[in-house]
């Protein structure tokens, strides 16, 4: 119990390791998923997985949107800012993401306009203030994002702004879960589900989860006493054979999840027929594009975008990373050739990625460990 | 880009493109709240929101906005930089 003095309320930390202790059956392994990167980010801060029984597992799931961007997609987002007259603006976590050739960082050193920007509001401001430019935003994210891109776009609609367009990298929880589930290589036996994309979708789309594959889900709140209780419930579960979604953190995430929200997402998205998932392959119906009625919007339909598939490199495990099939310190080139200064693979790349979460807090946690 | 930051509602200032002033850290910086018009009454003065990405995503009691502000203060290093890139937004 080393990190336990660090959490709000010590006294309940120590306790709800103490109820999971007392929960979990020995000789038993259990197998529990964090889907959210930003699970992934406390686990690996306050060592939460230093409390748990040795025979509890936590692995590490798909949740990072950066981390699941393939190269071919860096590639096009290239392509495009080099255009002549393009102005390329994306969220700050995508600069360093490596391309075939290079990440969006390296072609702007290069000359390419791409501009950082904390909001897309911020991308329809530049495409305002750049009449004579074309701005295309370079959209990511699960759908704790996709709603601020739609609002986004529903007003460069209703202002009638020409020079504003979208290339849509948005992508979906549920397919990547699904495809988990259905892959031979792991065996789960639950599920921390997210919590920022749970405040938008709600926790009923997990409920396959516990119907179809009879594995408890248990949405979660961030801080380390969240995720322990939502531990101890899921293995409540486990122990008392019972499975369901439950939601612990209630106190922000309804059950239906945020109806304008989705309302927004329908009107200005559509789902792709498939999408390639960097490490994980293509998976149907687990992205975004814009809807029809935004094509005028669309930077894959006013560019000619390259759209060439690229192998992820040999010496990158990411897509076990993400399938939680190898932790992060089992890679090959973790920590030596791929380090967050110089990231080969996309998990070393986002502080939510779990590589970069473990390169940043994990020795700190063993050194701690040996004391 | 994955963080929500808690920031206290002031005022709304663009009725017509939902843009409301919110008080994040002690910065003051224009938010969009049009996501939260569905939830029982939209965001109203003194409500505490998460905000991800310029746009306020669900209400939270300040309670909760506080126990986060604590959570993303620990964080360090991706905390300071989230709040600059909040700082440098400019949102109309
Ligand atoms: S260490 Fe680098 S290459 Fe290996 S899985 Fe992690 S991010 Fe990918």
């Amino acid at each position: 119990m080393k990190f336990v003095d660090e959490f709000r309320d010590a006294e309940l930390g120590q306790v709800l390791a103490g109820e999971i202790l007392a929960t979990v059956e020995p000789g038993r392994h259990y197998k529990i998923m964090e889907v959210c990167g930003g699970h992934t980010h406390s686990i690996y801060k306050y060592g939460i997985d230093d409390l748990l029984p040795a025979n509890v597992e936590l692995v590490h799931g798909p949740g990072c949107p950066v981390c699941v961007i393939p190269m071919g997609r860096v590639d096009d987002g290239i392509a495009l800012a080099r255009e002549p007259d393009v102005i390329l603006t994306c969220f700050g976590d995508m600069m360093r993401i490596p391309g075939s050739d290079g990440s969006f960082l390296d072609a702007k050193a290069e000359g390419a306009d791409i501009r950082m920007v904390y909001s897309p509001l911020d991308a329809l401001r530049i495409a305002r203030e750049n009449p004579d430019r074309q701005v295309v935003f370079y959209a990511i994210g699960f759908e704790t994002t996709a709603p601020s891109t739609a609002l986004t776009l529903k007003r460069a609609k209703a202002e009638g702004i020409k020079n504003f367009s979208c290339m849509c990298s948005h992508v979906t929880i549920v397919p990547p879960l699904r495809a988990l589930l259905d892959s031979p290589d792991l065996r789960l036996d639950g599920f921390i589900g997210p919590g920022h994309v749970s405040t938008v979708v709600g926790a009923r789309p997990f409920e396959f989860i516990s119907e179809s594959y009879g594995k408890p889900v248990v949405v979660s709140g961030f801080e380390p006493l969240d995720v322990l209780q939502s531990i101890h419930m899921i293995l409540s579960q486990l122990t008392e054979d019972r499975c369901t979604v439950e939601n612990q953190y209630g106190r922000v995430v309804p059950y239906d999840g945020n109806l304008r929200a989705l309302e927004v997402l329908s009107e200005v998205f559509e789902l792709r027929p498939h999408f390639e998932w960097r490490g994980l392959g293509f998976i149907s119906q687990s992205a975004l594009r814009l809807s029809d009625a935004y094509a005028d919007f669309d930077a894959e339909q006013r560019f000619t975008v390259p759209g060439v598939r690229v192998a992820d490199p040999k010496a990158c495990q990411c897509g076990e990373v993400l399938k939680g099939v190898i932790k992060p310190w089992e890679c090959k080139v973790f920590g030596t050739a791929c380090t967050p200064e110089r990231p080969i693979g996309t998990c070393m790349v986002s502080p939510e990625g779990a590589c970069a979460a473990y390169y940043n807090y994990g020795r700190f946690a063993r050194e701690r460990e040996v004391v | 880009m994955c963080l929500a930051i808690p920031g206290q509602v002031i005022d709304v200032v663009d009725e017509e493109n939902r843009l409301a002033r919110v008080d994040v850290a002690g910065v003051r910086r224009k938010v969009n709240i049009g996501l939260l018009d569905a939830a029982d009454g939209g965001a109203q003065p003194g409500d505490w929101v998460l905000i991800h990405v310029g746009f306020a995503m669900s209400k939270v009691d300040e309670e909760e906005a506080q126990a986060t502000l604590e959570l993303l203060a620990g964080m360090g290093d991706d905390y300071e930089q989230e709040l600059e890139e909040l700082k440098a937004s400019v949102i109309e």
